[in-house]
């Protein structure tokens, strides 16, 4: 009985795709391409221009190699850049319009929009290959001048805030797959939260992919201003497939005065099978800026899925005495890899940031935490501290840790402490003797390994993570 | 460049009868032409831009160094209170060895001009090594011998040497069960020069090695040193690195551990002061079971001086019960001085013990205080806890001789 539930278990529970016909732009990337989303989204001549900037940029940018994890050269020409189900040309105005085949996949997925069914407070903005589909819990953050919505309806109507804040954080000349997302980036999260508010509920999006062949390129821009108070999780799966998908997203926050940013990733895009074919390529630029005085940007992710995992959720501390935050799980099993970790750019005087990484590899995977902390000349008084931890189980596998150290201020202090085991068999051999199976036990002890991250999450997530750490290791050990 | 250094090629093996090596060190120029000096787009010289540094410091860079005439040796120079054999390189030209406590069939001497080196393909400063250090030496130390006083080898210029690059290359083997104890010290006259050494160690079984690298008069060249360290079964070497008198000066230590429950040990000092920019790279490679290695390396930054230290434990999957330690400390005294760390980990066993750490600030307010509050002027107080932090670093050395002559030399003994 037990055996079947694990067989079941092992198996990456998200993996179905969901029959649905789709509208497609026409294969590859060119100037065409991008005029044809820009179009088809109705967006103004500003924005298309900006693209356009992004595309030319993109033309000289080279991809970059300095990862640790290598992958096959991904044809650009042969993605397809936008797809969006059929009967989607038009948004549906509410939730009764929507496609009864998207619902039912968002129901296996455990994302209920329909309003009624939901007891826990949490709004949800829903992602399906290229276009968000649904809104929830609109009326409510309207109430409070709140701004939650998909970003192709901000450039609708709110133009002023998008043109304000797109880029600033990360500008489309940054690197490779940010200057890719820019030009090409399809759809994703608006929040915008108004002057000391604290939102009422957590806000969430869910991103499917869903098409073949699709790279998914969303682009989310959250903005706290002065006062305000936002918390935002994400969640992400993918259908099993056996190509390799690529996902570049942008993620911009910024933080105004005495602002507040949380920001929540339970990541379980499809990992690939046992043998590492297929997957998804999660290639993201996340990027905070503390742009006020003591404000503070907090990220938080659980890092389960995906083939490769190369992505390093930033702060930029510029406001005095502003704090960064990340804390970290990242889990890799059978082939997977991940490369990542995050950057502190310390510039305002009094900054603190504090990092806490822990990774754990099993199987054949290969796990990397590269980080940078920075503190510049001007930023008296600033202080960090790291801690990256990585647990190892069996000897096919790797973790390595590479921290870059900068600083330039002598008030300034840097402590960082990096630690590398394996689960001690006394551990182990405690648990069994109180009657847990080996999988159990080392479910439990990476849970308390995890403890600190986890903790950190919102209760819903914690429970679902908590979940996905026992999940994401099963048949690693013995 | 390019043309100069073909003519300053040419000019160097002009002379000598060397031809046939000289066609196979024209392969090593070449490799050094293509990649030129290292700048910081190479990870491993992210933060020292050699390329920039040699442009900005040294002028016209000659690569030709004249060894047909000898230079008069500076008896002073010569370490006291310490009975020693030397090794005397004088502008890059050996002028003396004299081993006159040893067994002269135990240690033997020789000068090769055959190069065996295939290693370290991407480090273009042993291409450039390789191409002009036109002898090499070898000091082997046969098995079952102690080598009773350390060796001593003197880095010593003189004020006519001028805008030159000098390339020193060195090999030991020790034998097994043997010892040596080795020092580098370096004394500088003159400016601007850049000076580039190799040593190649080979450690059989149960040999000890201790190095110690002693860099503390100011001067204004530039050096690099690479120690390539391969350690069989049960061997020991030690490594210290007192880094402060030199313009610029990166040591790189590239330590193999091939043989079981051999251990490797890399401690440093960083004092530096207006300008300085020094950096400390190791290597450690664990290539198999039960080998242990700890890195402890400590810097005091003043003025606008710059410390690096980039450290990499590599823990090959074979090397199962690995103990890797590493830590680095700095003390920032001036606004513009500025500390860089790279402490990296790469793993791929799973019984295993590594870690890291690294913490840099200022000077501790509290420390400060207290020392104050018990009548300590500041000055003194300020001194006292960076005598503090320092000996910590310098309690590790294991040889109690050498210890006491490293702490006169800082200043630091009590």
């Amino acid at each position: 009985m037990r055996e079947k539930e694990l067989e079941k278990l092992k198996d990456y529970k998200y993996g179905f795709s969901t029959d649905i016909e789709n509208f497609k732009a026409p294969k590859g990337l060119n100037e065409e391409v991008i005029k044809f989303i820009s179009k088809i989204k109705k967006e103004p001549r500003w924005l298309l221009d900006w693209r356009l900037k992004a595309f030319e940029r993109l033309k000289v940018l080279k991809e970059p190699d300095w990862q640790k994890p290598k992958y096959p050269k991904i044809d650009y020409q042969d993605l397809y850049y936008y797809s969006a189900p059929k009967n989607f040309k038009e948004k549906p105005k509410n939730l009764d319009e929507l496609d009864p085949k998207l619902l039912e996949t968002y129901k296996k997925l455990g994302i209920p929009l329909q309003e009624q069914k939901r007891l826990n407070n949490i709004a949800v903005d829903a992602v399906f290959d290229s276009v968000s589909v649904a809104t929830t819990f609109k009326d409510k953050l309207t109430e409070k001048g709140i701004i939650f919505c998909s970003i192709s309806e901000a450039v609708q109507k709110y133009p002023e805030l998008v043109k304000k804040y797109l880029g600033t954080v990360i500008p489309i000349s940054d690197h490779f797959f940010a200057t890719l997302n820019s030009a090409v980036f399809t759809d994703g999260s608006f929040v915008y939260i108004p002057p000391n508010t604290k939102c009422p509920m957590e806000l969430s999006t869910y991103f499917r992919i869903n098409a073949s062949d699709t790279g998914q390129f969303e682009r989310t821009l959250i903005i706290a201003d002065k006062g305000s108070y936002v918390s935002y999780l994400e969640g992400c799966t993918a259908p099993m497939r056996d190509e390799n998908q690529l996902h570049a997203a942008n993620v911009e926050l910024i933080a105004l005065d005495d602002a507040e940013i949380k920001y929540s990733t339970v990541q379980n895009w499809y990992p690939g099978d046992e043998d590492g074919k297929g997957g998804i390529y999660n290639f993201v630029t996340k990027r905070g800026l503390c742009k006020g005085n003591n404000s503070k940007i907090s990220w938080t992710q659980v890092e389960t899925g995906s083939a490769i995992t190369w992505k390093y959720p930033s702060c930029i501390l510029q406001g005095d005495n502003s704090i960064g935050e990340f804390y970290s799980i990242a889990i890799t099993n059978n082939h997977q890899k991940a490369d990542t970790g995050t950057k502190m750019i310390h510039i305002g005087k009094n900054t603190k940031s504090k990092i806490i990484s822990k990774g754990i590899s099993a199987g054949k995977s290969d796990m990397t935490y590269r980080g940078l902390v920075d503190i510049f000349k001007k930023a008296k008084n600033s202080s960090n501290y790291t801690q990256c931890d990585s647990l190892l189980m069996g000897n096919k596998c790797g973790a390595h840790t590479i921290p870059y150290i900068k600083n330039k201020n002598s008030d300034s202090t840097i402590a960082h402490e990096a630690t590398t085991s394996k689960i001690s068999e006394e551990q182990l051999y405690y648990c069994q003797q109180r009657g847990l199976s080996s999988e159990e036990a080392v479910s439990l002890i990476v849970n308390g390994f995890c403890k600190e991250v986890l903790q950190q999450l919102p209760m819903e997530f914690a429970v679902e993570a908590q979940k996905l750490v026992g999940i994401s290791l099963e048949g690693s050990v013995g | 460049m390019e043309k100069k250094i073909i003519t300053d090629f040419e000019n160097t093996y002009k002379n000598s009868s060397l031809n046939d090596e000289a066609k196979f060190r024209k392969e090593f120029l070449n490799k050094f032409i293509e990649k030129g000096f290292p700048s910081k787009k190479l990870e491993s010289w992210k933060f020292s831009d050699l390329n920039q540094i040699i442009n900005k410091n040294i002028e016209n860079l000659i690569f030709y160094n004249d060894t047909t005439k000898s230079n008069k040796i500076d008896e002073s120079l010569y370490l006291k209170n310490l009975e020693h054999n030397k090794i005397v390189f004088i502008n890059g030209k050996l002028e003396e060895i004299k081993f006159e406590h040893e067994d002269s069939n135990k240690v033997k001497i020789s000068k090769e001009t055959k190069i065996d080196n295939n290693l370290f393909k991407d480090n273009a400063l042993i291409d450039l090594n390789n191409a002009f250090a036109i002898y090499n030496y070898k000091i082997h130390v046969e098995d079952g011998y102690n080598v009773k006083k350390p060796v001593v080898i003197y880095h010593t210029t003189n004020s006519e040497l001028n805008s030159t690059n000098i390339n020193i290359q060195l090999n030991f083997l020790l034998g097994e069960n043997s010892s040596l104890k080795l020092i580098d010290t370096f004394n500088d006259i003159s400016d601007k020069n850049f000076i580039n050494i190799y040593y190649n160690f080979k450690l059989k079984k149960d040999s000890v090695l201790k190095n110690f690298k002693l860099d503390n008069l100011t001067n204004n060249n530039i050096k690099y040193s690479f120690n390539n360290i391969d350690q069989e079964t049960n061997s020991v070497s030690e490594t210290f690195i007192l880094s402060n008198g030199s313009k610029f000066f990166k040591n790189e230590i590239n330590c193999n551990l091939k043989g079981k429950y051999s251990s490797a040990f890399v401690n440093g000092i960083f004092s530096l002061s207006e300008n300085r920019h020094h950096e400390i790279k190791t290597n450690i490679n664990h290539l198999i079971e039960n080998t242990k290695s700890y890195q402890l390396i400590k810097s005091v930054l003043d003025n606008s001086s710059k410390s690096v230290y980039q450290g990499k434990i590599y823990v090959d999957k074979d090397a199962q019960k690995t103990d890797g330690y590493q830590l680095s400390k700095a003390i920032l005294l001036n606004e513009n001085s500025e500390f860089n760390a790279k402490p990296e980990l790469e793993i791929y066993a799973d019984d295993v013990k590594c870690s890291h750490g690294s913490a840099s600030g200022s000077l501790n307010d509290n420390s400060i205080f207290y020392l104050r509050s018990r009548g300590l002027n500041y000055k003194e107080a300020k001194n006292l806890l960076i005598k503090g932090f320092l000996l910590d670093v310098i309690e590790k050395i294991t040889d109690e001789e050498i210890k006491n002559i490293i702490k006169s030399t800082m200043g630091l003994s009590t």
